[in-house]
C-alpha cells in the first residue's frame, strides 16, 4: 500500500510526518507538565503552611474511591498500550476492541468521580458552594479541598479530551486505507493519555493518601 | 511574472481565512496586530495627554487606572509577545530553513483564530468599562476588592496563552524537524536561534500564567480564598506565579528582536555575524537563565533577604548573554562595508537603545537601588527602553528588511530613512526624560503629580507626539508601496539566507524546487551584490 496519499503536501516522508507527529505531542506534554505543576507547587506551598490542616483533609478523601480509579485509568492505560501493539501487527478489529475497553473504562472513572463529588457536597466540603467546617483546621481543609477540586475537575477535562480522541481512533481503527497514517495518530493518542493517566497518579499521592499513615 | 505567488494563488476572501499557507497567516496576523498596536497607542496618547499637566484634566484617577491597564495588556499581550514570532516569524521560519510550511499547518490557522478570540473577549471587557488592576493583576486587589471586568479580561488573556503556546510548539518541531538537506544547526541563521529559544520559553512559561489566571479567576467568581491571607491563603504566591511566567515573558519580548537585527547588521555590514556560536548559545543561555530571575520583581514584596540576593546575582548572570550579543553586533560592525539602508538605521538603534535599556535594567537588579526605585518611572522607562526601543525597533526593521519579500514590492527608502530617524530621536525624547523622573522620585500609575516634575513631563508628552507621527508614516508610505513600489527583485540587498533565493513574493509552496545547504550562513564574501539602488 502506498503512503503518498496519507502525506500533507509540506511534507517529505511518511518518518518525518511520524517525527513531527510524537514530537509536537512531547512538546505539547511538556506545557502540560508545566500547567499541573504550578497547580502542585501551590499545593505544596499551602501544604508546607498547614501540614496538620493537609493531613486532617486528606483523611476526609474517599480512599477507595480514589484507588479503584487509579486501577480503571492504569487498565486504560494498558488498553491503549495493547490497542497501538494491534494496529501495528494489523489486526483492526482488536484494536478497535480494545481502544472501545480503555474508553468504557475512561467513563467509569469520570462515573466514580461523580459520585465522589456527590458525596463531597453532601458532606459540604465544597469550597465557594457549601463549605462548613469549623475548629482550627478549617481554614486548611478549605484550601486543600480548593486545590482537590481545581486540580481533578483539570484533570477531568483532560480525561474527557481523551476519551474524545481515543473514540475517534476507535471509530476509524477498521477503516482500511491510510494505515501507517491512523498508527503514528493513534502512538500520539496514547502518549497523550499516557500522560493524563500519569498526572493522576501524581494527584493520587497529594490527595488521598496523606494522614493515612498512622 | 511567471506563475501565481502565494497572493495570488486565490482571490477569494474566504480562501484567507481558511488558508493554512503560513504566510497568508502571517498577514493576518500583520493585520490583528496593526489594530491592536492602535488600540494600545490611543491609550498610551491619552495618558501623555494626561500627564502634560501636574493637575487631573483629562481622566479621572479611575478613568486613568483602567487606561494604564489598558495599554499593558494590550500592548504585552496582544502586541509585543506575538510582534515578530507570529508575523516575521510565521513568514520567514520555513523559508529560511527551506521548509515548504510549519509542521502543524492547521493548528497554525487555529492559533490565529485563538487569539482572535482571547482578544475579542479582552476588547469586551474594556468596552464594558475597563479594567482597573494594572497589567499585573497583583491579588488581594484584583480577587476581593476591583470592581471592573477582572474576570473576563483574565478571560480573554487566558485564551490567548493558548495561541501562544501553539505557536511555540508549532516553531520547535518545524526547527528540529523541516530543515532543508544540508541545513545543520551550526548552518542556521541567527533568528532561527533566537526564535527557538523564544519557543521554548513560550511553551514551558505560558501554562504557568494559564494555572495562575485560573487560580485567580476561581477565586473571583466563587469567592474561595487561594490568594486571600484571611483563611490562610498568600497573595505573595500570586506573584510568585505570575513572575515565573512574566520575566521570561519579557525575553519573549527581546530575544525575537535581537535575532532580527544579527540578519540586519550581517547584511548591511556585508560581513559574517562575529561569534556566531556564542551568539546562538547566547539566545538559550538567556532563555534558561530567564526563569531563575523572576524574584528580583519582588524586592520589596517582603520576600526573604537570601531570596532577594540570590535574584539580584541571576539578574547580573543573566545579562552576561546579552551582553556578549551586543559587543558581538559592534565587533561585526568592525571593518564592514556598512550600508545605512532604513533597516540598519532601525538595528543601530536596536543596539543603542537596548543597551540603555539592559544597563539601567542592572541598575534596578541592585537591592538598594531597587528598594529606591520600585515603582518609580525610572522602571517605566528602563522596560519600554527593552520593549518599544529593542523590540519595537526591532520589528519595524524587519519589517522593512523583508518587506519586498513579503509583498513582492520596494519601499521608498527616503521616506523609510526618514520615519526610522523620527522613531529614534521621538523614542528618546518621551523615554529618557521617564529616567529624570524615576531618579526624582515620581511614582508611575498616578494621573496627577507634583509640580516640579512637570517639566520631564512636558517633554515626555511632546516627545510621545513626534514618535506617534512617527509610527504612523511607513503606514502611509507602506501602503503607497503596496501599489505604487517597483517590483522587487528576488535578492534586493544582496543577502544571504535561503527565503532570498525564491521569488518575492514566494509561490505557495516557497520553493519551486527543494533547496540543498552546503555551507554556513551570512557568508557575504560570496553574496549577491544590492540590486537596490
Amino acid at each position: 500500500m502506498s503512503d503518498s496519499q496519507d502525506i500533507a503536501e509540506h511534507l517529505a516522508t511518511s518518518a518525518q510526518r511520524d517525527e513531527v507527529l510524537e514530537l509536537g505531542m512531547w512538546t505539547f506534554l511538556s506545557t502540560e507538565v508545566l500547567l499541573f505543576g504550578g497547580l502542585i507547587l501551590s499545593y505544596f506551598v499551602y501544604r508546607h503552611a498547614d501540614p496538620q490542616a493537609f493531613l486532617a483533609a486528606g483523611r476526609e478523601t474517599r480512599i477507595v474511591i480514589g484507588t479503584v480509579n487509579t486501577a480503571l485509568l492504569l487498565t486504560s492505560s494498558f488498553c491503549v498500550a495493547a490497542a497501538l501493539q494491534a494496529a501495528e501487527q494489523g489486526a483492526r478489529r482488536a484494536t478497535r476492541t480494545l481502544l472501545g475497553i480503555a474508553i468504557l473504562l475512561g467513563l467509569g472513572f469520570l462515573g466514580l468521580k461523580g459520585v465522589e463529588y456527590l458525596g463531597e457536597y453532601r458532606e459540604h466540603l465544597v469550597p465557594g458552594v457549601n463549605f462548613a467546617r469549623t475548629g482550627q483546621d478549617a481554614h486548611g481543609i478549605e484550601l486543600f479541598f480548593i486545590f482537590y477540586f481545581i486540580a481533578t475537575l483539570l484533570h477531568g477535562v483532560h480525561v474527557v479530551a481523551g476519551i474524545g480522541v481515543l473514540a475517534v481512533f476507535a471509530a476509524m481503527a477498521t477503516a482500511t486505507t491510510a494505515r501507517s497514517r491512523y498508527i503514528a495518530g493513534l502512538r500520539t493518542a496514547a502518549l497523550y493519555w499516557h500522560f493524563v493517566d500519569l498526572v493522576w497518579i501524581f494527584l493520587f499521592a497529594l490527595i488521598y493518601l496523606p494522614g493515612r499513615s498512622s | 511574472m511567471t506563475g501565481k505567488n502565494y497572493l495570488t494563488d486565490d482571490y477569494r476572501l474566504g480562501s484567507w481565512f481558511t488558508t493554512t499557507d503560513h504566510k497568508r497567516i502571517a498577514i493576518l496576523y500583520f493585520a490583528t496586530l496593526i489594530f491592536f498596536f492602535f488600540i494600545g497607542g490611543v491609550a498610551a496618547t491619552l495618558i501623555r495627554i494626561e500627564l502634560a499637566t501636574p493637575g487631573p484634566d483629562v481622566v479621572s484617577a479611575d478613568t486613568y487606572n483602567r487606561l494604564f491597564t489598558m495599554h499593558g495588556i494590550i500592548m504585552v499581550w496582544f502586541f509585543l509577545i506575538p510582534s515578530i514570532p507570529n508575523t516575521l516569524g510565521n513568514f520567514i521560519v520555513p523559508l529560511m530553513i527551506g521548509a515548504r510550511d510549519l509542521a502543524f499547518p492547521r493548528l497554525n490557522l487555529a492559533s490565529w483564530y485563538l487569539f482572535v478570540l482571547g482578544g475579542s473577549v479582552t476588547l469586551f471587557a474594556i468596552f464594558m468599562g475597563g479594567i482597573d488592576t494594572g497589567w499585573t493583576l497583583y491579588t488581594p486587589f484584583s480577587t476581593l476588592y476591583s470592581n471592573s471586568y477582572v474576570s473576563v479580561a483574565v478571560t480573554g488573556i487566558f485564551i490567548a496563552g493558548f495561541s501562544s503556546i501553539l505557536t511555540g510548539l508549532n516553531f520547535i518541531v518545524t526547527i528540529h524537524k523541516l530543515r532543508a538537506p544540508g541545513l545543520t544547526w551550526y548552518r542556521l541563521p541567527l533568528f532561527i536561534w533566537s526564535l527557538y529559544a523564544t519557543s521554548v520559553i513560550l511553551v514551558l512559561a505560558t501554562p504557568v500564567l494559564a494555572i495562575t489566571l485560573v487560580l485567580l479567576t476561581a477565586e473571583r467568581l466563587f469567592g474561595v480564598g487561594i490568594f486571600d491571607p484571611r483563611i490562610g491563603g498568600d497573595p505573595l504566591l500570586f506573584q510568585h506565579l505570575f513572575w515565573f511566567y512574566s520575566h521570561p515573558a519579557v525575553y519573549i519580548m527581546i530575544l525575537p528582536g535581537m535575532g532580527v537585527v544579527n540578519e540586519l547588521i550581517a547584511c548591511y555590514a556585508r560581513k559574517k555575524i562575529f561569534g556566531y556560536k556564542f551568539v546562538a548559545w547566547a539566545s538559550l543561555a538567556i532563555a534558561a537563565a530567564g526563569f531563575l530571575v523572576w524574584g528580583h520583581h519582588m524586592f520589596v514584596s517582603g520576600q526573604s533577604l537570601t531570596a532577594s540576593l540570590v535574584f539580584s546575582f541571576m539578574s547580573f548572570i543573566v545579562a552576561v548573554p546579552s551582553a556578549i550579543k551586543v559587543f558581538n553586533w559592534t565587533a561585526t560592525l568592525h571593518k564592514g562595508k556598512i550600508r545605512f539602508d532604513a533597516p540598519m538605521l532601525y538595528a543601530l538603534a536596536f543596539i543603542g537603545l537596548f543597551t540603555i535599556g539592559g544597563l539601567t535594567g542592572l541598575f534596578l537588579a541592585c537591592l538598594a537601588f531597587d528598594v529606591y526605585a520600585t515603582d518609580t518611572y525610572f522602571v517605566v522607562a528602563h522596560f519600554h527602553y527593552i520593549m518599544v526601543g529593542g523590540m519595537v525597533t526591532a520589528y519595524f526593521g524587519g519589517l522593512h528588511y523583508w518587506w519586498p519579500k513579503i509583498t513582492g514590492r520596494m519601499y521608498p527608502e527616503y521616506w523609510a530613512r526618514a520615519a526610522a530617524i523620527l522613531i529614534f530621536f521621538g523614542f528618546n525624547l518621551t523615554f529618557f526624560p521617564q529616567f529624570v523622573l524615576g531618579a526624582e522620585g515620581m511614582p508611575r500609575r498616578y494621573h496627577v503629580y507634583a509640580p516640579e516634575f512637570q517639566i520631564w513631563n512636558v517633554l515626555s508628552s511632546g516627545g510621545a507626539s513626534v514618535l506617534a507621527i512617527a509610527y504612523l508614516l511607513p503606514m502611509f508610505y507602506l501602503a503607497y508601496s503596496l501599489f505604487f513600489g517597483a517590483r522587487a527583485p528576488a535578492n534586493p540587498w544582496g543577502a544571504t539566507g535561503l527565503e532570498w533565493q525564491t521569488s518575492s513574493p514566494p509561490p505557495r509552496l516557497n520553493f519551486d524546487r527543494q533547496p540543498v545547504v552546503d555551507g554556513d550562513p551570512y557568508d557575504y564574501a560570496h553574496a549577491p551584490e544590492p540590486q537596490h539602488v
